[in-house]
């Protein structure tokens, strides 16, 4: 495995270049690529949303994002991958987190982009509030999957 | 000067405590501190809810609180 010149996870304060990941991951060896984009949407459990923040402990959710992508790489057949999510105040629309997997087929890329937005979700320690369009707020705290 | 470590906050437990960070008396475990820290800030959530880390590495929740420590309680995570 070719040595990631940065790391394969990273968090953004700013909107972030998904063509410049993507050309990251290409390579003669890769006959399959998969992504994930996850976008801010305007409902939530019955809420209208106007916005979401998003906060970070930042020290701990760099290390475990990139254990996360470390063992999609150990557990998958892929060549590379990478994953980035916002922090900061998003809009409606916005792009909050991308991944994107590359590897020689397709069943491997599939799995393990599914694997990578799974555990992100559940492991790293990056919270969401809500901004509602009645003016209040509220932190998503969700139970285990 | 006392010994102390010190203790962040994030989401819920942040707007909670009204404070990002504070000072805690060291001595004790780490579950202990937060039963402690949720009777002071009203926290809602319940240790069994939360995981704990320490210098930015998740530990165990009987895990002594040393000086010069940072704790940082977390809340379930929502990120994507």
């Amino acid at each position: 495995m070719d040595t990631p010149s940065q790391s394969r996870f990273q968090l953004a304060a700013t909107p972030f270049d998904v063509a410049a990941l993507r050309a990251q991951l290409l390579d003669d060896r890769v006959g399959g690529f998969t992504s994930f984009e996850g976008w801010v949407r305007n409902h939530n459990d019955g809420r209208r949303v106007r916005g979401l923040h998003y906060q970070a402990y930042e020290d701990l959710a760099l290390r475990e994002g990139e254990r996360v992508l470390d063992e999609a790489l150990a557990r998958f057949d892929i060549i590379d991958a990478r994953c980035v999510h916002r922090m900061g105040e998003l809009a409606i629309g916005e792009l909050a987190v991308w991944v994107g997997v590359s590897a020689a087929h397709r069943d491997a890329a599939f799995a393990a982009c599914r694997f990578v937005i799974d555990e992100i979700k559940a492991r790293v320690p990056i919270w969401k509030q809500e901004r509602y369009l009645e003016g209040d707020s509220g932190w998503l705290h969700p139970r285990p999957r | 000067m006392s010994a102390v470590a010190t203790v962040l906050y994030f989401a819920s437990l942040r707007d909670a405590a009204g404070v990002a960070s504070e000072q805690v008396p060291v001595g004790g475990d780490l579950a202990g501190l937060y039963e402690r820290l949720r009777a002071r800030h009203g926290f809602a959530l319940a240790r069994d809810r939360l995981r704990v880390a320490v210098d930015g590495e998740f530990a165990p929740w009987e895990q002594a609180v040393v000086a010069g420590s940072e704790i940082a309680f977390i809340p379930p995570v929502s990120g994507g």
